[in-house]
């Protein structure tokens, strides 16, 4: 028979708890975004090379704009493709 | 003064040497518009996300360059758009936080760019060819980078090691490291040190995460 602790994890604990977002670009005073860089600039992008919104990443506005620039200098430059799919 | 940087694209079909001139006329005529020239960062060939010209590859090369006024982009660019060897090319007007990124990437202070390149300065001094560590069954990338900084560096330093040396160096890891068993290690390994792959291979097949299933069974 089940005792009182093992209630705990008939149900994920974790379901319903709001992890806070953040922007990285604040939190880690990153200043500059490198749109040389495909590796880092692919967090910000979908499967398709599509740009993700701030409510899901969690940018500042000042910092999604840059982001969004790098983004579009990179796909310029063939660093990043216009469209695609499985990116990631 | 304002920092500039161009990007841009050369034909990779060309020949080696047509490459460089190409890249070294652009880095003349700044000159000569009295730029001052920080960097070139030759990054090389690299695969395009998209074919550009029906080429999938090309050269890329980065002049980050200081002048007075911005009367030279224009002619620059200008000069690249008449030029055949540039599929593309990008000018960025960079603020101070751009140079100083480009500042910090140059020495080595970003990221995981920076421990990269100073790792492999370090153990180049000590060690001319790193075995691939990864080729073991039960050792990951990052298993065989805790095994290179304890000094474990090629097939025959694990096949000397005992097991107890390997486990010691894999809980001072970190926890979630001292749950592999690297019982097999140095077997696989003297094999790879002596060149025996088809058999290593074999022993492979028998294993999984390092651990010998068969002989449990």
């Amino acid at each position: 028979m089940a005792s009182r602790d093992d209630i705990k994890f008939l149900s994920n604990p974790n379901i319903g708890k709001d992890k806070k977002k953040y922007c990285r670009f604040k939190k880690f005073g990153i200043r500059h975004i490198d749109y040389k860089d495909p590796d880092f600039l692919t967090q910000f992008v979908n499967e398709q090379g599509k740009l993700l919104p701030r409510r899901i990443t969690g940018n500042s506005l000042k910092y999604q704009k840059k982001v969004a620039v790098a983004v579009k200098r990179a796909r310029h430059l063939a660093i990043l493709p216009y469209v695609t799919d499985l990116l990631k | 003064m304002k920092q500039y940087e161009i990007t841009f694209i050369i034909d990779p079909v060309l020949p080696g040497d047509e490459i460089k001139t190409a890249a070294k006329a652009y880095e003349k005529l700044l000159e000569n518009e009295g730029c001052n020239i920080v960097h070139v960062d030759e990054t090389g060939l690299k695969q395009l996300a998209y074919p550009i010209n029906k080429r999938n590859s090309g050269v890329y090369r980065t002049i980050e360059f200081q002048t007075e006024n911005g009367t030279v982009i224009p002619k620059i660019e200008l000069a690249m758009r008449r030029d055949e060897r540039i599929m593309r090319f990008l000018s960025v007007k960079l603020d101070k936080y751009g140079v100083k990124y480009n500042d910090d990437k140059r020495n080595g202070l970003i990221g995981k760019k920076a421990s990269k390149v100073e790792g492999k300065e370090g153990k180049k001094d000590e060690f001319v060819v790193k075995d691939d560590l990864t080729l073991i069954e039960g050792v990951g990338p990052k298993i065989a980078n805790l095994l290179v900084v304890a000094g474990v560096k090629s097939y025959g330093d694990v096949a000397n090691a005992s097991i107890e040396d390997l486990k010691s160096i894999l809980s001072k890891g970190g926890s979630s490291y001292a749950a592999h068993d690297p019982g097999t290690w140095p077997e696989q390994a003297k094999l790879a040190a002596d060149g025996k792959w088809a058999e290593l291979n074999s022993l492979k097949e028998k294993l999984t995460g390092g651990v010998d299933r068969s002989e449990e069974e």
